[in-house]
């Protein structure tokens, strides 16, 4: 083996770009198109649409309790707009945006011409959208008590019995529950299909032990789908029952159980985090170490690591239940597997770190980003920990911290590292270069803005303010951190602006990219930028984790230590 | 951000001499359960706080050390795969830091849940709905709403509060930050919690599940009294209702309109349960659980329009003419 060398084609030239074609005809192509790697464009742009309709949601709350006692919008409205965000947020941008990264990443890492079901993969994507339609419809088809044309107010969780058709009258419920129902076929669908796609279609040479950590943790994140989303499926469909054929499961006036409902959706729930959360990880995971110039430290213990992330998610999930009145040994229960969950995330953190020590770091916007995300994601874990010991949770549940915690998850982690994902592949993406001017821009407003609103969040809770709650009195002392964390918004607003202007300013007027601007060491770098519809002319075949690195050291290649 | 925690909760704790604080802070305990609770925190807290100083300053050292300088040549550095014995001690030093929390934890939730109350411990029954508290004190005989008063735990004396928590139709959550954690109130469940508050005073607090439109105006209050002035209230508070004759045309309003089917008056043929307990109503501070004052004013607005205090309450508009507002409402200001 002294002389081998991975075998990696040539790169081929970029066919010419086809804009002489008729509109109608290019979007004919999108709309019939099977290839991963449109469909996870189409993914992160429908992702990306419902992150700012969820944002702009946010916002209005946010305006609505700046000041106390204020009359922007009414209860019946604001119940209904943070129901809307946060289904909104998590089904239809979070899961859109992470299933889009895994859809143009993981054929292009394993060395594959496209997924292992193309067909299926066109009919998950074409039912998420479907499900999106189908609860913003609401706003306009639904209706209620008063008020008609009302989107769910049950919140993004629905409690049980909330949901009974006694407590929430008219459709408004049904498109909740359809349209969630409709996505979840489609991300059981995207689970299966990249499952195959790992485990099938790897390149002769990627043994499970030379696949990129992107491509390990969405593997895990995809097993997660399929068991944590069949109890949210079953339970959506009792729920369904209950409303239309007389079901009691949930329903408590007839003897049904409300506390069945909360550990049905908190064994999905909770299990979604990590589903969210794992593919940051794998952003983060592929981006910290091209731009320490330094493999990533200990990749084993990664890969066992995510791997015991994925098991334990699945035996926390009643921290969400903590004041629900749970015997002393079901709540300690819950605490240590809680806790024990920081030990794996941990050491993430620190081989992170341990990636960037005695490198040479080049702070492009997506390694910014990647160093946000650490510290960021740190605070998140240590907050967890907070809320994981069950008395403090008696105080902090259901209070604003929360809200702050799991938004410093979810923004200040999850956001964070796919903007990173955005500054790394977009050059892989569409040949051109994003601009680091406007990038750093909006790094800098973002975060700022973050920090404005998310560190101030957690005060109000500490002083008792509830979540869900359209206003409070002025007495509570809650006013001044209200205020500052409304006006946090408008500087995460700003932010977003500067991302959308250089995702469009860097399509037309971006610097070429080539086809391996970072020198890195993946195989997506080894073929066009955007790549061909076949992704490689010829099947790579690799001899180490970095097959890229082995090319361009061949006196030092990698194969030798691993 | 931690600075801030620490900033908060010290700047609460210096700036409020004696009585509660209107601004229901955890870190402001006045209550044996929530002191519990609060030891932990600051424990909790303070390993966080460690953790956070060391692996943030790794961070800041790690990107600000390791940056590429304009003067480094362009070859790569040297490349590391790992080590066992590093990544060893950042597993095991964290699980050691993950036992302790359990174990504090597990010590303080034994403490809280499964305290043993002594057989003439005070019992209350509070029942959460849309969207007022019921309070019913079995043994005493008489119900109220949204004032729960409880007499304090001084001078070795020690009386704790023994409340048994039901739903009359969702989920509601009783949160009374200075006096102890959450515990919800779930329909077809029996649940409980507990307080002894150390300090008497009004302490404030609200429903902490979302549990429909005016979720928000749940409010609630603790008045902890005297020994003394608990058992003067407890005594008000049995008496059947005031039956005054220059008020009887309020009565006779309130008997025959629908105000009887929701709400009790005792002593009256007024039995409904859908609606706060009127027997004593001037003997509380607020109206409309929380959601404003109790005057002459506020009562006539909320019999006449609900909405324009509490949007979304479940407190019909009562649609009487002028003659019948005024008897209405100088009746219920008889109530004392």
């Amino acid at each position: 083996m002294a002389d081998a060398q991975p075998i990696l084609p040539p790169m081929i030239i970029s066919p010419e770009r086809e804009g002489t074609r008729p509109m109608v005809q290019v979007l004919h192509d999108w709309i019939v198109t099977v290839d991963h790697k449109k469909l996870g464009l189409m993914y992160f742009g429908y992702g990306i649409i419902f992150l700012v309709i969820g944002g702009i949601e946010a916002a209005i709350m946010r305006a609505q309790l700046a000041v106390a006692n204020n009359h922007l919008v009414s209860p019946e409205t604001f119940n209904r707009l943070f129901t809307m965000h946060g289904t909104t947020m998590i089904f239809f941008a979070a899961m859109p945006l992470v299933f889009g990264f895994a859809n143009y990443l993981v054929p292009l890492m394993v060395g594959a011409r496209d997924m292992a079901f193309p067909r299926l993969n066109a009919w998950s994507f074409w039912m998420s959208v479907f499900g999106g339609l189908i609860l913003y419809f609401s706003w306009v088809g639904g209706f209620g008590l008063y008020g008609a044309g009302s989107a769910p107010d049950v919140g993004w969780f629905a409690y049980a019995p909330l949901t009974a058709s006694s407590f929430s009258v008219g459709h408004s419920t049904d498109y909740w529950i359809i349209g969630i129902l409709v996505s979840g076929f489609g991300s059981i669908g995207t689970a299966l299909n990249v499952l195959t796609t790992t485990f099938c279609l790897r390149c002769p040479g990627m043994t499970l032990r030379r696949m990129p950590l992107l491509v390990w943790m969405n593997a895990v994140t995809m097993f997660l789908v399929l068991v944590a989303l069949s109890p949210l499926t079953a339970a959506q469909v009792m729920l369904l029952i209950d409303r239309y054929l007389g079901g009691h499961f949930f329903d408590t006036q007839a003897g049904g159980s409300a506390v069945i409902w909360m550990h049905f959706f908190w064994i999905f729930g909770h299990p979604e985090v990590y589903i969210l959360v794992l593919p940051a990880f794998a952003i983060v995971s592929e981006v910290i170490p091209v731009f320490s110039r330094k493999p990533i430290f200990g990749y084993n213990i990664m890969v066992a690591a995510t791997v015991a992330i994925g098991f334990i998610s699945l035996s926390v999930w009643a921290h969400h239940m903590f004041t629900i009145g749970m015997t002393s040994y079901a709540n300690a229960f819950f605490v240590a597997s809680t806790s024990a969950i920081s030990v794996p995330t941990g050491i993430k953190i620190f081989n992170w770190i341990g990636t960037m020590w005695g490198g040479k770091i080049r702070y492009s916007v997506a390694m910014l980003f990647c160093v946000a995300f650490l510290c960021q994601f740190l605070i998140a874990g240590l907050t967890g920990i907070m809320l994981a010991a069950a008395p403090f949770d008696w105080q902090l549940g259901n209070s604003y911290f929360v809200v702050a915690h799991f938004h410093y998850v979810i923004l200040g982690g999850i956001v964070m590292a796919i903007f990173a994902g955005v500054y790394y592949w977009y050059p892989k993406v569409t040949g051109k270069m994003l601009s680091e001017t406007l990038g750093k821009w909006h790094f800098w407003l973002f975060v700022i803005g973050f920090h404005l609103t998310f560190d101030f969040m957690h005060i109000p809770g500490l002083l008792g303010m509830p979540r869900r709650i359209y206003t409070y009195d002025a007495s509570r002392g809650w006013e001044i951190w209200n205020l500052i964390v409304s006006i946090g918004v408008i500087f995460q607003i700003l932010g977003i602006v500067f991302l959308v202007l250089d995702l469009i300013w860097s399509y037309f007027k971006g610097a070429p990219a080539g086809n391996d601007p970072w020198d890195a060491w993946t195989l997506e770098w080894n073929t066009t930028s955007p790549p061909p519809d076949y992704n490689f002319a010829e099947i790579p075949v690799v001899l180490s984790r970095r097959p890229l690195w082995d090319l361009k050291h061949p006196e030092d290649p990698d194969w030798k230590y691993e | 951000m931690l600075a801030a925690f620490l900033l908060t909760s010290s700047g609460l704790l210096l700036a409020q001499p004696a009585g509660p604080s209107p601004i229901p802070s955890i870190f402001d305990p006045h209550s044996t359960p929530a002191h519990d609770i609060y030891h932990l925190s600051l424990f909790v807290l303070s390993i966080c706080a460690t953790i956070f100083l060391v692996v943030f300053s790794l961070i800041v050292y790690a990107a600000f050390k390791y940056r590429h300088r304009p003067s480094d040549d362009d070859c790569e550095p040297p490349q590391i795969y790992g080590s066992n014995q590093v990544e060893l001690a950042w597993t095991v030093i964290p699980i050691l830091i993950v036992v302790v929390l359990f174990l504090a934890s597990a010590r303080v939730i034994h403490a809280v849940e499964d305290a043993q109350f002594p057989p003439d411990a005070i019992q209350v029954t509070a029942t959460g709905h849309q969207f007022w508290w019921e309070f019913e004190y079995p043994k005493y005989g008489f119900v109220t709403a949204n004032e729960l008063h409880v007499p304090v735990s001084a001078n070795g004396q020690s009386l704790p509060i023994h409340i048994m928590l039901l739903s009359a139709d969702t989920d509601h959550s009783f949160w009374v930050p200075q006096l102890a954690g959450k515990t919800d109130l779930i329909p077809n469940r029996r649940n409980e919690t507990w307080i002894e508050p150390h300090e008497v005073g009004i302490y404030v607090g609200q429903c902490a599940q979302y549990c429909g439109t005016q979720h928000a105006k749940m409010l609630l209050s603790v008045v902890v009294q005297s020994p003394e002035d608990f058992q003067r209230w407890v005594q008000e508070q049995k008496a059947p209702a005031v039956m005054s004759p220059q008020v009887a045309e309020g009565r006779r309003v309130f008997e025959t309109n629908a105000c009887m089917n929701c709400h009790t008056i005792t002593g009256t043929i007024a039995n409904g349960r859908f609606g706060p307990d009127l027997t004593h109503l001037m003997s509380r501070k607020t109206i409309a659980s929380g959601a404003a004052p109790n005057d002459e004013q506020n009562l006539r607005l909320w019999v006449k329009e609900p909405d324009a205090i509490k949007p979304g309450s479940l407190m019909p508009a009562m649609q009487l003419n002028d003659h019948d507002q005024d008897a209405l409402v100088a009746y219920l200001m008889s109530l004392q």
